[in-house]
């Protein structure tokens, strides 16, 4: 058997990390090849080296067989390898046409020529059912269209071996689900895909063959409909995860938490639109849409980040419509925000200033002005032991310096610690690993054993339908339905995100 | 002795990039030298180096002397800095504060005890007060604070003249009346013969330590830290933004003011009526810059500033003129200055760059 891509014992160091360590894999033509790992097992540092963005320290690559050496992305594009990276690389001014054809332009004495051009993405459009609009401008159009123009990039420049970085992360379900069927397309049409992901239903559903890395090591390679779900999870954390999230019976409290019509206008049009929603103690209210509903403008106006045009916000039955920030923490209001380097840390702090950033002014913590720090280390102490929050040198480690999943976890527990009776977690396992996520998930479910109120964001559909209890979905500002996850269908809530379907929103 | 080398290690860490910068200004310098007289170049250099000490106790003393207000107004650069705010309107704040100490030192009369205290106290409060200007046009109406800054230097500079004409003004010499000797702060001329050294250096160390307890151990401290690294972080902390852009700004006006003030409460200095800026200001900006934006980093670079400016002087001795001198020591602050800015700059946006590239190299090629 022929293999089309080969990486043979590739190693690749930076300083001190390991991040391929002795790795290969071998890929067939007209396969999907999945490559799963936590968050820096080292996928797409191996990617980038067939890519050309690295060299490795040590190994060979083999593409129909042949060694190859790929010193830039200019030689990997002649083989014929092209990638779609997690965050586009497209110009927001430009059309669709201007993005595909840029670096690969066709001219006459200096003059652009598209006919070709069109021709042959038209052609290539046809075959694939790649719909989009050649003359719409990238910024108009959707993120699952932005992703086909990307997609599109790769065939104009007729790549055969296609690597997909995380391509569903941004999507609605009825999105992956053409782009599994477009996947599906290439594989018969004898192209190689290989698929870089974390979504262990994903790779289920679309993949062949699937390579499983932890800490730069190979764990192991397998063939999909050989293994579970649950193997492929265990393989790649290392240990047995829980995927059924165990949530008790709910014990709704009193109501705590109550927004009247809010709106907020913004950029000529309604960002948020006459919004009214209730959170009770014990339950944890989730709020699905597709990024860019108006969801960050309802949290920032909630938590007094970003002002509002009218409504009535109430915490605990005080009226928080107009006070200050630190006067919502006071009330109980806790916040993990969306933006966790933007807002949620002082990046520049040691951890433990940062996990005291909303009550330093306490008097736990100060006296006449003066920082307590023996009381500040004592609380750091005490919440990296609670929230198991790893890093190099405890409580003075500068934060930036520390992992995403433990600066969350730091967020979280600062919040969690803080006296409360709302949550607002936006966001909150965005970017982390799969340990790591389930660390929060229970965390979660913790907070509402204990009778708190929490209000969940997340753009996961599965996060919000495993947790929540019930579900508000939001589309372009207003909630279009109000679900119960446990009578709802993924694809159901996909029709809501998507604006194709509405319910009736009860009130209160 | 393991932790004291420790400690030192990590100290040399720290204060790494102000000795390369130091290193670059002095080649700078020499180079110039070099030109202008490449046979005692070297000499001369060295007598530069050496500085207020080539004077002896008097040397030093006139060294101790200008370095005060120097060190303050690279304070007040540092305290803004923290708060994430350029403050290059402190030329303007000493000067507010400088007249202020003289028309209270020639136009009241008080016991010596409390004279000069009075007129350096009233001297930094009229600093504050130029300083809290640009501070809250900044919080209310998010104005740029470096435009507004350095636009009140120009107003303080003319309003400077009309104000010593009215009240305090010598018509024969055409400057500012000699302040009253009850006014003039107490000298140190015990320790430093025949010097102008004043309990002003005494008082400005005592300063870079409060500015560094307020910026590094108290709640106000930590907000306006916050406030400096992350507007956003500190928003969401609940911090009040607005306040602390206010309260920062006028606390670096009141150091600015208390430099006006140490400066010009001596006998026999005064201010002349054309219209000039006070370099002290700008000086403050480098003082700032090599004190690495630290309070105890800018006493100590307001010290070395201070110092080789008084090399400057004993310069003259291997036939250098004092233009020449005197752009030999901006060529040494200017290229200091930059390479510390440049050093930072590298550490910040290097990565970025890097990143940058990479990308690029990524969109022209696929």
């Amino acid at each position: 058997m022929k293999y089309k891509v080969e990486m043979k014992h590739i190693t690749k160091v930076f300083g001190t990390l390991v991040a391929n360590d002795d790795v290969s894999i071998a890929i067939k033509p007209g396969e999907i090849y999945a490559l799963l790992g936590e968050n820096g097992a080292g996928k797409s540092t191996l990617m980038s080296i067939l890519f050309g963005l690295y060299k490795p320290e040590a190994g060979e690559i083999f593409i129909d067989g042949k060694k190859v050496e790929i010193h830039n992305p200019n030689d990997s594009h002649k083989l014929g390898i092209g990638m779609v990276h997690q965050h586009f690389k497209l110009v927001e001014t430009f059309t669709v046409l201007e993005n595909i054809i840029l670096g690969a332009e066709d001219t006459k004495k200096g003059f652009l020529q598209y006919d070709e051009a069109v021709a042959k993405l038209n052609h290539l459009i046809e075959t694939y059912q790649l719909k989009v609009d050649l003359n719409a401008l990238i910024k108009d159009i959707t993120v699952g269209q932005q992703q086909r123009v990307e997609i599109l990039k790769m065939l104009y420049r007729d790549s055969d071996i296609l690597i997909f970085d995380e391509p569903t992360a941004v999507l609605t379900p009825q999105e992956i689900h053409e782009l599994i069927n477009i996947m599906n397309g290439f594989a018969k049409e004898g192209k190689t895909i290989i698929l870089i992901t974390h979504k262990l239903n994903e790779i289920k559903a679309v993949a062949h063959n699937c390579s499983v890395l932890r800490r730069g090591k190979l764990i192991g390679t397998v063939k999909v409909s050989d293994v579970t779900v649950e193997q492929m999870a265990e393989m790649m954390v290392g240990r047995e995860v829980l995927f059924t999230i165990k949530k008790s019976p709910i014990k709704l409290g009193e109501n705590i938490f109550k927004v009247e019509n809010l709106n907020i206008e913004g950029k000529g049009k309604h960002l948020v639109k006459d919004i009214s929603f209730e959170v009770n103690r014990g339950e944890i209210v989730g709020i699905a849409g597709i990024d860019g509903n108006g969801q960050t403008e309802l949290i920032h106006a909630l938590t007094g980040l970003m002002p509002f045009h009218s409504g009535k916000v109430t915490l605990g039955g005080a009226d928080i419509t107009k006070s200050s920030i630190r006067a919502k923490y006071e009330a109980g209001m806790s916040h993990i925000p969306e933006d966790r380097q933007k807002h949620g840390m002082i990046l520049d702090f040691d951890l433990q200033s940062n996990l005291v950033l909303q009550n330093f002014y306490q008097s736990q913590f100060q006296k006449n002005g003066f920082l307590r720090f023996d009381a500040i280390n004592e609380n750091a102490d005490t919440l990296i032991d609670r929230f198991d929050i790893r890093s190099e040198g405890g409580p003075k480690t500068v934060v930036r310096s520390m992992s995403g999943g433990n600066q969350q976890k730091a967020i979280l527990g600062r919040e969690m610690a803080r006296d409360h009776d709302l949550l607002i977690a936006v966001q909150p396992t965005r970017g982390l690993d799969v340990g790591a996520i389930e660390y929060i998930h229970s965390q979660l479910l913790v907070e509402r054993e204990h009778g708190k109120a929490i209000l969940l964001v997340s753009l996961e559909i599965e996060e919000v339908m495993n947790l929540s209890d019930r579900i508000l979905v939001m589309y372009e500002g207003e909630i279009v339905g109000e679900l119960d996850p446990k009578q709802t269908t993924v694809n159901d809530l996909g029709l809501y995100m998507s604006g194709a379907k509405r319910g009736v929103v009860q009130h209160g | 002795m393991v932790r004291t080398k420790k400690i030192l290690s990590g100290f040399y860490n720290t204060i790494k990039p102000s000795l390369i910068a130091v290193a670059f200004g002095l080649l700078a310098g020499l180079i110039i030298m070099l030109i202008f007289n490449p046979g005692e170049a070297f000499q001369a250099l060295f007598t530069l180096l050496i500085g207020g000490f080539n004077g002896g106790l008097t040397g030093i003393g006139n060294m101790l002397y200008q370095a005060a207000p120097i060190i303050l107004t690279g304070l007040a650069v540092a305290f803004a800095f923290k708060t994430g705010l350029f403050n290059i309107g402190a030329s303007g704040q000493m000067m507010m504060g400088a007249y202020v100490a003289i028309h209270i030192g020639v136009r009241m009369e008080l016991p010596g005890g409390l004279h000069w205290i009075v007129a350096m106290i009233l001297g930094m409060l009229a600093g504050g007060i130029w300083g809290l200007i640009p501070g809250l046009l900044k919080a209310i109406s998010n104005v740029n604070e470096v435009i507004v800054s350095i636009m009140m230097n120009y107003i303080a500079g003319h309003w400077l003249i009309y104000l010593i004409r009215t009240n305090v003004f010598n018509g024969s010499y055409s400057r500012s009346l000699n302040i009253l000797p009850s006014a003039q702060l107490p000298m140190l001329t015990s320790i430093f013969p025949g010097s102008t050294a004043n309990i002003g250096i005494l008082i400005a160390i005592g300063v870079a330590i409060i500015a560094h307890i307020i910026v590094h151990k108290t709640t106000l401290g930590y907000q306006l830290r916050a406030s400096g690294f992350s507007m956003d972080g500190s928003k969401y902390a609940g911090m009040n933004t607005k306040a602390n852009i206010i309260t920062a700004m006028t606390i670096s006006g009141l150091f600015a003011g208390l430099a006006g003030a140490l400066a010009y409460l001596v006998v026999g200095k005064t201010i002349g009526t054309a219209f000039n800026i006070f370099p002290e200001g700008f000086d403050g900006i480098s003082v700032a810059l090599l004190g690495l934006g630290e309070p105890l980093g800018a006493l100590f670079a307001g010290l070395f500033l201070s110092n080789i400016r008084m090399g400057g002087f004993y310069m003259q001795i291997y036939g250098f003129v004092p233009q020449i001198i005197d752009m030999i020591i901006a060529v040494i602050i200017y290229i200091t200055a930059v390479s510390i800015a440049l050093q930072a700059a590298l550490r910040i946006y290097g990565d970025r760059f890097k990143a940058w590239f990479k990308n690029r190299k990524l969109k022209e090629d696929v």
